[in-house]
């Protein structure tokens, strides 16, 4: 167990807060630990602001209800408690024919924080989020009661927890409709291309032939070159005969915490022009295991520690299709004159599949993920410079990644706020959604 | 694929242990106390993959069924090669000290309970010629100490009882293996500040797993317990009765 459990995955903000374990789904909450203080599910750590962090309060830690509950090989249909990992998921499945119908890039979440932060993936033009696939689930409430929830019973709590950030209660198990699946590879295609038109090209002609896409961008690159990077296509594997690529078993794990965030000017530079040039052709092809194609960074253990104990920031945002192509080249052109670099910037265009969640962040049009070290003032003051953009071309923050943003952005964007309050638990809280409403 | 009984089979660390055998296509017969906690156990051990998954209810404090229940299970699976016996409970120490009755219980079910079923295991497994007996004992039952000496004391009775009990059954070619957990991150600790020193169950799991490979006797989890008893154990009592520990 190295360094606290309870921090969100920017390690930004830093909170006072106590936990509980939570062990067996039947067994009622333990409410009576809270006494006149708030409690917040908490699932694996992996959103970044605060959505999981509840300063002051209390965290009912989910991570314990691992229990698989049912699994039908042959329909594909898994249910299992909330704290199962996508991981463990996998495990189970990928070899019996099923994957996730959806996943993030992460597959250290878990099942109730999927739900509850309704994740999208690199399919999110074909399946959209992974709330739409969850068929039904349990919610446990404050006062003892348990609500079974899916789009035909208790329709109205089973949109407010999809992409309700844990605020309706904790939810005990789910039950997931998976995607069928040959084997445990991707059909990859890697396609450097030179400039955001190119992105959009490739993107639009992509999206119809390719369950899977994404783009990396060198976000160094300015002027003719803005927006170069590496385009990521690929669909589940045929059948195949012959050798199956090898998958490295090797794990790297981030030890320390540096005095300083290691990711500057510098490394930023040298890693980004490497990993654009680190294919000889402009186009590769070929078969790759599901965990280096959908999770790259999984494999160094605690990377978020890179950045030092500081922390640092996401920034995605949703812009719609209209504004999107103007949007995000504003949004890179500042990135390039603040001479910050963000080491990962991921753009992907969203398709238009509604989720039923109530504050669920897509939205068709495109997305774009940065990250930064937290510098403070300096880096707050850029990512309200972002916000100006996102607003103005009628955008939004997604709140999984958030840590910052202003309460009238976060109203304005996502009207259906109000109606949380009906679906809330009394007696539930979280550092972010008192920061985005209290302050109203 | 073993024919596996464990008894105290919702504690996590059994859980965590159970995983792996149901991984390696195990046949499991479980046995704990509460019903809709040894149901879900049961179900998701079968999806991990156990061959087959049956269950029986039992109040360790119930010595009277313990044959009974072990009779079932032995018939049910066909045989037995491998028992983990993991139930327990950690009592408070100061109610054990203002109170014989929960001094007496804590020693009921974490003393005499493991005692009445490995008597009766050990004549089953003696017959048989071969299996293991795997039980979880505490470093807790190394060297008294003031903080869960009555813990304590039960669990160094189960230790040297093993002891006896492998001497005896070596020469029928059973192995009986006891594990010293230290500190481990379950619900029967939840109430305490964890720090480095803890360990998950699943990594008490996977190791304990290999111990029973191996056909360990006696071995600490994690492994470096080892060392930090080797110095407990060593120190004068003279001294040791001065210490807060």
């Amino acid at each position: 167990m190295v360094g606290n459990r309870y921090q969100s995955w920017g390690r930004y903000p830093k909170v006072n807060q106590e936990a509980r374990n939570l062990y067996w789904r039947d067994d009622p909450l333990p409410v009576e630990a809270v006494a006149d203080k708030t409690f917040l599910p908490f699932g694996n750590g992996r959103s970044y602001g605060d959505v999981c962090l509840n300063d002051g309060g209390m965290l009912f830690d989910c991570r314990h209800l691992d229990h698989f509950i049912h699994f039908d090989a042959n329909t594909g249909v898994f249910r299992c408690e909330a704290g199962v990992l996508l991981s463990e998921v996998l495990q189970l499945t990928v070899a019996k024919g099923w994957f996730l119908p959806v996943t993030p890039g992460t597959q250290f979440v878990t099942v109730g924080g999927a739900i509850a932060n309704d994740v999208h993936g690199k399919n999110h033009h074909k399946a959209g989020t992974f709330g739409q696939h969850v068929r039904c689930f349990e919610l446990l409430r404050s006062d003892g009661s348990r609500i079974f929830c899916s789009p035909n019973d208790n329709n109205k709590f089973y949109k407010a927890t999809i992409g309700g950030l844990g605020l309706t209660g904790v939810i005990a198990w789910a039950e997931i409709q998976l995607q069928p699946v040959h084997n445990a590879f991707i059909d990859q295609e890697i396609i450097r291309y030179k400039n955001l038109d190119e992105f959009f090209a490739l993107a639009r002609g992509s999206d119809e032939t390719f369950e899977h896409t994404v783009a990396w961008i060198d976000c160094l690159a300015k002027g003719k070159q803005l927006g170069r990077g590496l385009f990521i296509r690929g669909n589940y594997a045929d059948v195949f005969e012959g050798k199956a690529p090898t998958l490295s078993k090797m794990r790297l794990i981030f030890p320390v915490d540096p005095p300083f965030a290691l990711i500057n000017g510098l490394t930023l530079k040298l890693f980004n022009t490497l990993y654009y040039r680190k294919q000889w052709t402009d186009r590769v092809k070929g078969l790759v295991h599901y965990q280096p194609f959908f999770y790259p960074l999984d494999a160094i253990h605690a990377w978020n520690r890179i950045y030092g104990s500081k922390g640092f920031f996401q920034y995605q945002c949703a812009i719609p299709t209209d504004e999107m192509e103007g949007a995000i080249r504003e949004l890179l052109e500042r990135i390039g004159e603040a001479g910050i670099g963000s080491f990962l910037a991921v753009l992907k265009l969203f398709g238009d599949r509604p989720s039923p969640g109530l504050l669920s962040f897509p939205m068709p049009g495109a997305t774009l993920a940065l990250d930064f070290p937290n510098n403070g003032e300096k880096t707050l003051r850029l990512l309200d410079q972002f916000d100006e953009v996102t607003r103005s071309a009628g955008g939004r923050v997604n709140p999984s990644k958030d840590a910052r943003m202003r309460p009238e952005d976060f109203q304005q964007r996502y009207p259906n706020w109000t109606k949380m309050t009906d679906y809330m638990d009394p007696h539930i809280s979280s550092s972010f959604w008192r920061r985005v409403t209290e302050s109203s | 694929m073993r024919n596996t009984l464990v008894i105290g089979a919702t504690s996590a660390i059994a859980q965590a242990t159970a995983r792996l055998f149901a991984e390696a296509g195990d046949a499991l017969f479980l046995v704990a106390r509460d019903v809709n906690k040894l149901a879900v156990t049961a179900d998701d051990l079968k999806i991990r993959g156990a061959s087959a998954v049956h269950t029986a209810s039992l109040d360790v404090l119930n010595f009277d069924r313990h044959q009974s229940v072990i009779d079932a299970a032995i018939e049910t699976l066909d045989g037995l090669d491998l028992v983990l016996i993991a139930h327990g409970t950690l009592p408070d120490q100061k109610d054990c000290e203002q109170s014989f009755e929960i001094t007496k219980k804590a020693f009921e079910i974490n003393a005499l309970g493991t005692i009445s079923l490995l008597t009766h295991l050990a004549n089953y497994f003696e017959q048989k010629g071969e299996g293991t007996i795997a039980v979880i004992s505490s470093v807790a039952g190394d060297r008294g100490r003031q903080s869960n000496y009555v813990y304590g004391s039960a669990k160094g009775a189960v230790t040297i009882f093993l002891q006896g009990l492998r001497n005896r059954l070596t020469k029928s070619g059973v192995s009986v293996l006891t594990i010293k957990p230290a500190f481990v991150d379950t619900p029967m600790t939840a109430f305490f500040s964890k720090g480095l020193l803890w360990a998950k169950p699943s990594a008490v799991a996977t190791r304990l797993e290999r111990l029973i490979a191996k056909q360990t006797d006696e071995a600490y989890i994690p492994g470096y317990w080892r060392l930090i008893m080797l110095v407990i154990r060593f120190i004068p009592e003279s001294i040791f009765k001065k210490l807060s520990l």
